[in-house]
């Protein structure tokens, strides 16, 4: 094999994992207050406001309902806006984000949800402030739960990171295109599958040892 | 000091048009063991949700030491639900905390500096009895520790008032004697008011030193439990709750009873006797005196609030009015239950 593959492939790695990394890291960011804000303003939660509740669900939704590929091509001028330029790794970020945080929202709402009422009452009984039922039981309890969702928050982004390759973000995704799909060159798409696959097998490894890890019932 | 720790006025709770409590007054003096019992959907929790302030009464007062919680703003209420603490029946402990954790919780919310926490956790630990379980996480433990953990974070903050919501419900007979004592010491050892709520007249007997009977939303009964137990005549309710743990006539013998006294029968008689004259040698006195033969069918002598409470189904061979009378001195509020002819 020679050493130009092998240097294609370490850099495309290195980029799906910097685009991976990052807007999962966005997709907490956003999606998480999204999904608090979502649970608490359910009827009986802690600040009750269903009709805001099901407005933000709307938005959350319409967002996800989008195609990936749509938004990778109407986000352009918003993309060129924030990072300067519409193509590359860093480009693709906003998009990838853009999707990850309504579809991570949702997943997170579900692993909130299932906290028990009844630990929520408790702490209240305690003289808790709703900040401090976020912090120390909406949050904790649910952590196995959002690491198990971001896990496959990841997943999926890894998989829409390859799409983002079309509009020139490099990574995995956009090597496979290239080489395999443009150039016919199938030692360089098969060896780019098999990185993938690995890849997606360690996001998921790790994911499960650390939502076992920190589930205790 | 007399104010009492706990005084509810007029109490109402509607849900819709649901009318789950009506008028409830009844308050607790520092030191006492309130049971609140009822049957389900009597409105037990919806009271104990007022009480600890979770919910607002849609009328009345509940002032705890003093102070009308009713009225008080947000972050009055967060304040006074320190002075409160709450064990349930299914524990509520955070499984994503130790036991040690848990115990720690109340202490953060309320303020406690980090460093002065470990000492307190570790005094508590030790008053419930789980030294050794601090690192421990609840789902390691059993329900009678999951709810000692849960006693532990109730007392955490020194509360005025601890509220019992079915506590023993989810426990075996033997970790519910366990907590009991436990709670029992408690009160004791730190002169700690506790109110608690239950379907079980078995838990009321065992520890409660006043009872507040419950039925629709309505108090039918509230006095000091020794009083109820052994008062001549209870409402129907608090009758048909105390039939659980009462003795009853057996049902073979019950088929035969008749109404009129018969020749060479005997009379089954329920006898309950209250405080030091459980003690009395009432059944051999009488077998001297009126040379008849008395035996107890059922029951015995135990313990209600601390006294001792005799509660018995008796048969007696040649009942008469002298020996009603004879009887009746030590208990006015005997009753013949019925008689049972001879079988030829
Ligand atoms: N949140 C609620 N919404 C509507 N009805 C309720 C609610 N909580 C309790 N109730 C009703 O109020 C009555 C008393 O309930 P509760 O206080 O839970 O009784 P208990 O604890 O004695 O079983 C019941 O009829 C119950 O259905
Ligand atoms: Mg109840």
């Amino acid at each position: 094999m020679s050493r130009l593959i092998i240097d294609l492939i370490a850099r495309a790695t290195w980029e799906t994992t910097i685009m991976v990394a990052c807007s999962g890291l966005l997709a907490v960011l956003g999606g998480l207050p999204l999904a608090l804000l979502m649970v608490a303003m359910r009827r009986g939660g802690l600040m009750p406001c269903p009709p805001a509740a099901r407005l933000l669900g709307l938005v959350v939704d319409i967002l996800r309902a989008i195609p990936f590929i749509i938004l990778l091509v109407i986000l352009i001028p918003v993309t060129r806006m924030i990072v300067g330029t519409s193509l590359g790794t860093a480009a693709a970020i906003v998009p990838l984000s853009l999707a990850a945080i309504p579809y991570f929202a949702r997943i997170a709402e579900v692993s909130l949800r299932a906290v028990d009422p009844n630990l929520v009452d408790a702490v209240r009984t305690m003289g808790g402030t709703r900040w401090m039922i976020v912090r120390h039981v909406l949050i904790p309890e649910a952590l196995p739960g959002l690491v198990a969702g971001l896990t496959v928050t990841l997943i999926t982004l890894t998989g829409a990171s390859a799409m983002a390759g079309a509009v020139g973000a490099g990574g995995l995704g956009d090597l496979a295109i290239r080489y395999g799909y443009q150039r016919f060159n199938t030692q360089v798409m098969s060896l780019v599958v098999v990185v993938l696959i690995v890849f997606v097998a360690i996001i998921q490894a790790a994911g499960n040892a650390l939502s076992n890890h920190l589930r205790h019932d | 000091m007399d104010v009492n720790v706990v005084d509810v006025r007029h109490v109402s709770r509607r849900f819709g048009g649901h009318v789950a409590l009506d008028d409830v007054s009844f308050s607790v003096a520092k030191g006492e063991i309130l049971g609140v019992i009822g049957r389900s959907g009597a409105g037990k929790s919806s009271l104990l949700r007022c009480l600890g302030a979770l919910d607002r009464p849609d009328a009345g007062q509940i002032l705890i030491e003093g102070q009308d919680i009713t009225t008080l703003p947000q972050a009055g209420l967060v304040a006074l639900r320190r002075r409160i603490g709450f064990v349930f029946q299914h524990f509520n402990l955070l499984s994503s905390r130790t036991v040690a954790g848990n115990i720690s919780l109340p202490l953060e919310i309320a303020g406690v500096p980090r460093a002065d926490r470990p000492q307190r956790i570790a005094e508590l630990l030790a008053l419930v009895g789980l030294s050794a379980h601090g690192d421990k996480w609840p789902a390691q433990l059993s329900g009678g520790q999951k709810q000692r953990v849960g006693i532990a974070r109730a007392l955490a903050n020194d509360p005025a008032l601890l509220l019992c919501d079915e506590a023993t419900s989810a426990l075996d007979p033997e970790t519910t004697t366990a907590i009991l004592d436990l709670l029992a010491e408690i009160n004791r050892e730190l002169g700690l008011t506790i109110i608690l709520i239950t379907h079980e007249m078995d838990v009321i007997r065992r520890i409660a030193t006043h009872l507040v009977v419950l039925d629709q939303g309505h108090i039918v009964e509230n006095a000091p439990t020794l009083a109820i137990m052994g008062a001549a005549t209870q409402s129907a309710v608090t009758e048909a709750l105390l039939s659980e743990t009462q003795p009853q006539v057996p049902p073979a013998l019950r088929a035969r009873l008749v109404a009129e006294p018969a020749p060479d029968g005997w009379a089954i008689i329920r006898i309950r006797l209250a405080g030091e004259a459980a003690w009395q040698p009432m059944l051999s006195l009488l077998g001297q005196q009126y040379g008849v033969e008395a035996t107890v069918l059922q029951g015995g002598t135990t313990e209600i609030a601390g006294q001792p409470f005799a509660d018995q189904i008796v048969s007696v061979t040649g009942y008469c009015a002298e020996i009603h009378d004879f009887l009746t001195q030590f208990d006015p509020s005997l009753k013949v239950l019925g008689h049972v002819p001879a079988d030829h």
